[in-house]
Order: C-alpha cells, then structure tokens, then sequence
C-alpha cells in the first residue's frame, strides 16, 4: 500500500540538507544544518523544548522557508512556492503534533480528499484506497464520523492514513503522540512502527523512548539549533557523547 | 383607514425592494468573496487591491456610490448596462451600486472568518500537495462560512435596508413609494411609517432568524 513512488531517483539520498540557516528574526534556529536521510531510514529527532526540531521538519517540505543552504528531496531541490512545490509535498507525508484533521469532513473524506484533489484519482477508486487504509490503522468503523468525535489518538492514526493516501516517498512526524493522553500513545506508535518496518523512509520528532529504540536506525540530537549528536539509539541512550545530551537525558528518562 | 394604500403599488414597490435585496445579496456574495480571496493571496498586488478597495469603498456613502454610477459610470461615461429603459437602467445600476458597496462588508466578515479556522488546517492541506486556490476553495472558505452565517445575516439585513438609497435615483422601491404617499397622504403620516416599517420587519425578521438557526446547524465542531 505504500510502496515507494515511481520515479525515484535511487542514487540521491531521501532528503539531503545542506547548510541549512534559518532565522526567526534576531533568533538563530537553525545553524548549519547537514543532514542526509538515505531511503528507508527512520531516522529519530530529538532534543529540548526550542532546539528547531519543528522547524528542521517543516522546512523540508517549505511550510517554513530558509534562509541559506540546500534541501533536496528524492534529489530534486525543493522549488519555490507554486505548482512544482505542491507536487513535492504531494510526495511527502506530514503528520502534525495537533492531528490537524479538516474538521469540515467526516474522517473518510480527510483521507480520500487529496489523492482526488491533487492526484485526479476518481472519487470510488479513492474512497476504496481510503477504506482500506482505514482498516490498516484499525478505525474503518469511524469513517463517516467527523474529527471532533474521535479520540485523539484515533485522529491521529485518520492523520496518517491521510498522509499514507498519498503514497508518500517520506514520512514526516513532529511529535505525533505529544498532544495524546497517555493511553493512545501506543495505538499510534504501533501504526508508525509497522510503517517503519515496511521499509518508509521516515523521519520522526519524538521523546518515545520506547519507539526510537524499536523501531529507530539513528537517533539526531539537536540544541539551540544545531545538530549535536548524529548516532545509532543504542549508542545515543546508553553512551551520549555531549554534556547537553546527557542532561537532556537525564531529564527526560527520570520522568 | 387604509382605504388609501389601494392608490399606490405598495406590494409591487416591496417587491423592488426585495429584487434589489436577492440580486445585490448575491453580486456581493461574490464580489465579496473573490475580494477577501485578494486580502489573504500570497500576491502582494492582489492584497494591496483589496485592501485599497476595501477602505475606500466602505468608508464612501452608499448615497454617493449610487448616484456616482448614475452620473459616472452612466451619463458620462456611457455604460447602459445592457437596455435603455430608464427604469430598469436605473435599477441596475442602483444593484451594481449596491454590490460595490455591501461587498466590502461581506469580504470582512469572511476575513474575520477565515481568521477563526486554525492555521493548521491550511498547513495540512499545503502539505498534502493542494495549490493555493485548493486550500481557500476546499478547505479554509467553507470553514470560513460555516463560522460567519450570523454576521453575514447582519449584512444582509443592513443591505435590505440600504436598499432605500436607490430611491435617489428614481428607483420605485418601497421608501419611493413612501415618499409619495407621505406628500400627498399627509394626514397619514404615522400610518404611512408604519405600514412600510412593518414591511421591512417581514423582510428582515425571518432573515435574522433563518439564517441564525442554519449558522447553529452547519457550525464546525473542533
Ligand atoms: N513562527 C515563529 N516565529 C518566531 N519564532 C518562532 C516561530 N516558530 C518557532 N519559533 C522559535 O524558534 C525556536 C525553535 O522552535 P521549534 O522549531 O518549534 O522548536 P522545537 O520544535 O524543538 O520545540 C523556538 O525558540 C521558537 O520559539
Ligand atoms: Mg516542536
């Protein structure tokens, strides 16, 4: 269901950032950043509350623009606002922290929205796409409902078959399970860690322990804007390198 | 005691009035909606437009909007608006007076509603692929209106009332025909006020009252 899209462009790494700055106003949030994701990766970002963890993932689908530096993605330069860049971010699925599910449109209709909008696929082809991926993240039984009467975490699983719907090169997530009580953080990390499995390259702002020693390849550690620690999870959670990781740890993992 | 309403048309003058009423509601429904489109493009020209529009054409008496598309638009520079009938040429040019002006306040209210839809809504759609005029048509403006039903009725009902400008240039609507009847009815004058006020009241009330009832119905859970 997800396979990868057709014309890829092996060689290239998924997404490649290349001194990449960027500023909000006198704020320095990111520094520098070099980053390549090869595809199929899954690729873990963590780090304090402010560090550009955020804007790291939305400027690689330009919600956020940057200020010098290269992002590439599938090898192809991101293009300026227009056509080109909304057939880019068609490729790259993005989940938000606040699920961010259209609140006008029952949970069926969020999913089957775009592949018809942008990718002209007739509405009854969609629809059965959007049932099917529906019943992969286990919700197919709330299709006609609307947003506002899910759970979080069931929006959050509508969020990302959404993206899925799409047939995305590369997912994004920015703190998926953030906004979600405790109880329905697994229901969603378990849809990301069968993604994961499946081979989608994906590249994930999370403070889940649990998931990024599962389901992770390599762990990015970011503070004040730069990446710090570039390691696999194992070698991040039992041997960090940097003073400011070690904190961070000691912070997170005493909670 | 009402022997007198049977000399003047005053159900036909009504009926001016509410065409007047449709026809402009919906031009500045339009107009007022490809105008806030302007005021969020990511065109600074476009913006820069609507908000010139915007200020100068809302901050200008309906009056002189009015008689200006008489004297400007008609008499000097020519535009007929498609007949040569004086009254009908009158009475659209009194709806194009009409839409300019009640669409500025259409185009506000759908701002304001577009402000009240979450940022993330937009950014979502964005980042599913969907072009700058997807994401206003498909997912922001239909939010947006679901949110500002009640105030655009309020719109509504000031247009209904505006529509009284147009008398100025000689457009039979019901305040025309008030004015005739209080010169030459003048014994009956509070009489003459009533039955008209009463017959904006049936106009505007049920307006007032649908429209609140459907704004509750389409509301947006979030
Ligand atoms: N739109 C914005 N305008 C101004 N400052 C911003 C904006 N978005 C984020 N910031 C600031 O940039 C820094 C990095 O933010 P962010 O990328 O959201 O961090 P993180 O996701 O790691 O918490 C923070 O100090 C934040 O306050
Ligand atoms: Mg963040």
């Amino acid at each position: 269901m997800t396979e990868a899209n057709t014309e890829s462009n092996s060689a290239a790494p998924m997404i490649r950032m290349q001194a990449v700055n960027k500023h909000f106003g006198p704020l320095h949030v990111l520094k520098d950043i070099e980053l390549e994701v090869p595809r199929g990766q899954v690729v873990i970002v963590l780090g304090p509350s402010g560090s550009g963890k955020s804007t790291l993932c939305r400027s690689i689908n330009r919600l956020e623009t940057i200020d010098s530096g290269v992002i590439e993605v599938d090898g192809k330069a991101l293009p300026a606002e227009g056509k080109a860049l909304a057939r880019l971010r068609a490729d790259v699925g993005m989940v938000f922290q606040q699920f961010n599910l259209f609140a006008h449109k029952s949970i069926v209709d969020n999913v089957l929205l775009a592949p018809v909008k942008v990718r002209k696929v007739s509405q009854s082809e969609a629809r059965k796409t959007a049932m099917e991926l529906l019943e992969r993240v286990g919700i197919a039984n709330q299709a006609d409902k609307y947003p506002a009467q899910l759970s979080g975490g069931q929006q959050q699983r509508a969020a990302i078959a959404r993206a899925l719907a799409m047939r995305p090169k590369v997912m994004l997530f920015d703190e998926p399970t953030s906004a979600l009580d405790p109880e329905m953080v697994q229901e969603v990390l378990d849809v990301m860690t069968s993604l994961a499995k499946e081979g989608m390259t994906m590249l994930v702002v999370t403070h889940e322990m649990g998931f990024a020693r599962r389901a992770a390849d390599r762990v990015i550690f970011m503070s004040d804007g730069e990446i710090v620690e570039d390691s696999t999870p194992d070698e991040f959670f039992t041997a960090p390198k940097s003073g400011r990781a070690k904190d961070f740890l000691a912070k997170i993992l005493t909670h | 005691m009402f022997d007198f309403l049977s000399k003047y048309d005053v159900l036909g003058a009504f009926w001016v009035t509410v065409q007047l009423t449709l026809y402009a509601a919906l031009g500045s429904l339009i107009w007022g909606t490809i105008l806030a489109g302007f005021r969020v493009s990511p065109v600074p020209l476009l913006r820069a437009f609507g908000t010139a529009y915007i200020n100068i054409v809302r901050n200008t008496p309906l009056t002189l909007i009015i008689v200006g598309t008489l004297l400007g638009l008609s008499q000097t520079l020519g535009v007929t608006m498609g007949t040569n009938v004086l009254d009908s040429q009158n009475f659209r040019l009194a709806t194009l007076g009409l839409i300019a002006y009640t669409s500025t306040f259409v185009c506000e209210s759908i701002r304001s509603g577009i402000n009240t839809v979450p940022v993330g809504q937009a950014e979502a759609a964005r980042a599913l692929g969907l072009g700058f005029g997807q994401v206003l048509g498909v997912i922001v403006l239909p939010q947006a209106f679901r949110s500002v039903i009640a105030p655009l009725a309020s719109v509504l009902i000031a247009l209904t009332k505006n529509t009284t400008v147009a008398s100025a240039i000689g457009v039979a609507e019901a305040s025309f025909v008030m004015n005739n009847m209080i010169e030459n009815e003048s014994d009956k004058l509070f009489l003459v006020f009533g039955v008209v006020a009463l017959g904006f009241v049936v106009l505007t009330l049920p307006t007032g009252l649908i429209l609140g009832w459907v704004a509750k119905k389409v509301a947006v859970k979030r």
